[in-house]
């Protein structure tokens, strides 16, 4: 029932109807295509660096409030008690302000690293992160690309915290706390694809206002959250060396030689071991003639 | 053991299992002199490194390191898990020349070096679960219950308890005569061979898991360190590096424990080292080559001008190249001190990989460097003091550097059995 909630917000948010037989969650292979997942599309060029998301997602999410005056001229990380910060950013175009937080992966580097399988990814987009499996490892921080976990380093009882796109909200047919409270329009939930029609629409209808790009589009494969800018994205804090592939490519080539080691390695030890035992046991009889 | 309780078709439990408690306390008494200044120090360093563990468990990993959210892994992880299995590699490589290739000249360290590369595991490997937020969990990707089989860390995790099992296997046979149970002796000397073939294939796949932990490190790893071939390179530096760790230990445990040492140990022990530096040099060449082609097809030469080529050149050159040629020219002129010199440049250099890779190089562009505290130091210096008290106490109750040489056909060792019985 949950999961139809869910669907229905993305309807609503999308705009888009669905088939009414493609909503029963029992069906739907446990992977859904990618266009079905869910994301925020964010405008920077619209962002008014309020930080209403700020509060929004601390409320949302039982974390102490953030500090109400803040230092401008520091970029700010997230972290185990934020989830999600705005930063300013001094630019050719003027100040320019965005939003950060988990990007919710395609393919999360996080995910695959995990090997409890305590961090996930749903099959409707979201991240998430289950106490009861995390040996807390630290390998997702390790693999990260966006450096998106975060690790309670002063607790015996750590958790590792991060966006986890309000997935309790999600599952009440509710948008994430931060986008239904920006006052300002910057952040649109919707589904993936829709999101990017409409990025790509914006671009189209004021070309010279954005850069012709969609960050999260291509980058590690694509992201379930995507930005607009009006100036290059590395100025604006984001990293631009992650490159188009998935990061669990990374260390695919190397688990498929895996298998191929733990079986074909013993058997040609075993031949190598007879084939120097059986000229041993030569050498020893023509010794012995001797 | 069920052979001790049974004399005569008659079980005699009682006083066999009196006779066996007695013998057990006997052996943990400790020997020789207590208050020696390496029993001070290392029980100093334990004692410290326990009350800090002990704050560390009660009060959050941050209570006594520097690890942050930008370096989540510091000392513990590149140090002692990630150093510390490189230097265990000689465990596989003797055994493979031991037990595969039937190089019986080497048969005389072959004990005394899987103890060491045992006990490195357990508790080299083992100073994983220190460094674990949540260590309660670790049996979760053992049980089954979430097999998260995309991760090379569960290989890795996977690999690290399947091998300490094969290397105790390996070792069992001088835990039998230890306690004097021939029998049982036998059936385990039985599981050698498998136990050796089992082990090599696990440690080629861990050892170079421990590099594939890095593959998604892309971009926070330094370009000069970072290759698709991390894997590779690891598993062809675990190779001399497990064996400098054998020439190193084997000098120090040959003085220290010379009343231990076997006749045979002791009549080739300069022998043995001198066709271990011969292997070590090969491997080492073979590395340099390996680490050429990367450079070159990684394009690093625009990193060679920077504060960071230099460093990387020191690692190659000063602590790869130079004991490589040490190494060789020690074989050739017979010299164990060159010998010796080369081992030691040799583990400096794997220490400075192993942490250029993990610690030093990750987040290379960061302006704030993370340095561990001197607790993390002494957490690390209590594990090694640790596994040292262990491998002590092991070296001198068991038959580690003497004991029967058995021939590897069945023949042979029925004929050791007979004349020990």
């Amino acid at each position: 029932m949950k999961r139809r909630d869910l669907l229905k917000t993305m309807c609503a948010a999308g705009g888009v109807s669905l088939v009414g037989g493609r909503l029963g969650a029992e069906e739907r292979p446990p992977t859904a295509p990618l266009a079905d997942r869910v994301g925020v599309l964010v405008d920077t060029t619209k962002c008014l660096g309020c930080r209403m998301c700020e509060f929004a997602c601390a409320t949302a999410n039982d974390l102490p409030q953030p500090e109400a005056s803040i230092d401008r001229s520091v970029e700010r990380q997230t972290s185990p008690t934020q989830w999600t910060v705005v930063n300013r950013y001094e630019t050719a175009k003027g100040p320019v302000t965005a939003k950060r937080q988990c990007m919710h992966c395609l393919q999360p580097a996080c995910a695959s690293a995990c090997l409890t399988k305590a961090m996930y990814k749903e099959p409707e987009g979201p991240v998430r992160w289950r106490e009861s499996k995390c040996m807390g490892c630290r390998f997702c921080m390790v693999s990260c690309p966006f450096d998106a976990p975060k690790f309670q380093y002063d607790s015996p009882v750590p958790k590792i915290q991060k966006c986890v796109m309000c997935w309790e909200r999600l599952e009440q047919g509710e948008r994430p706390a931060c986008v239904a409270n920006c006052p300002a329009g910057a952040l649109q939930f919707g589904r993936r694809s829709d999101l990017l029609d409409e990025g790509r629409r914006r671009i189209a209808l004021e070309p010279e206002k954005y850069v012709h790009h969609i960050y999260g589009e291509r980058e590690v494969g694509g992201t379930s959250w995507l930005y607009l800018a009006s100036v290059p994205f590395e100025q604006l804090g984001f990293p631009a060396d992650v490159g188009e592939t998935p990061f669990p490519v990374y260390t695919r080539e190397f688990l498929y030689g895996v298998p191929l080691v733990l079986t074909l390695a013993p058997p040609l030890l075993l031949a190598l071991s007879r084939a120097s035992r059986a000229r041993q046991i030569a050498e020893g009889e023509e010794e012995e003639e001797r | 053991m069920t052979m001790h309780l049974v004399d005569g078709g008659r079980p005699r439990f009682g006083p066999e299992l009196r006779r066996f408690g007695t013998f057990l306390l006997g052996e943990l008494k400790p020997r020789g002199r207590l208050l020696t200044p390496f029993n001070v120090i290392t029980s100093a360093i334990v004692l410290l490194g326990g009350v800090l563990l002990v704050i560390r468990f009660a009060k959050g990993l941050g209570s006594i390191t520097n690890l942050s959210q930008d370096v989540p892994w510091g000392l513990w992880i590149g140090f002692d898990v990630i150093t510390g299995v490189a230097f265990a590699g000689g465990a596989y490589v003797v055994t493979f020349m031991v037990y595969i290739l039937g190089q019986e000249k080497y048969h005389p360290i072959v004990r005394v070096t899987v103890l060491n590369g045992f006990l490195a595991y357990v508790f080299y490997a083992g100073a994983l679960l220190l460094d674990l937020g949540r260590p309660w969990n670790v049996i979760n990707p053992i049980i089954g219950n979430s097999f998260g089989v995309s991760s090379v860390l569960f290989l890795v995790a996977w690999h690290f308890m399947l091998y300490m099992m094969a290397e105790f296997i390996e070792f069992s046979p001088a835990v039998a005569e230890w306690l004097g149970w021939r029998r049982v002796r036998r059936v385990l000397k039985a599981l050698t061979l498998g136990a050796v073939i089992f082990g090599i294939t696990l440690s080629l796949l861990h050892q170079s898991g421990l590099g594939a932990l890095y593959l998604m490190a892309k971009g926070k790893v330094h370009p000069l360190w970072y290759s698709e071939f991390i894997p590779i390179l690891f598993v062809v530096s675990s190779v001399f590096a497990g064996l400098s760790m054998v020439i190193f230990e084997g000098s120090i445990t040959h003085k220290v424990f010379h009343h231990r040492v076997g006749q045979r140990l002791r009549a080739t022990h300069d022998d043995i080292l001198r066709g271990l530096a011969r292997i070590c040099a090969g491997a080492m060449f073979v590395y340099l080559f390996l680490q050429l082609i990367v450079f070159v097809h990684g394009q690093r030469w625009t990193y060679l001008g920077t504060g960071w080529g230099a460093w990387y050149l020191l690692e190659i050159v000063g602590f790869v190249g130079v004991p490589a040629a040490l190494f060789l020219s020690g074989f050739r002129k017979g010299r164990l001190p060159v010998i010796r010199a080369a081992a030691v440049l040799t583990l400096l250099g794997i220490v400075l990989n192993r942490l250029n890779v993990s610690v030093i190089g990750f987040k290379w562009y960061m302006a704030e460097r993370y340095v561990p505290t001197w607790m993390e130091i002494v957490v690390t210096l209590a594990v090694i003091s640790a596994e040292i008290w262990v491998f002590r106490w092991v070296v001198n109750r068991m038959p580690v550097l003497s004991f029967a040489e058995v021939d590897r056909t069945g023949e042979g060792e029925r004929r050791v059995d007979i004349v020990a019985a």
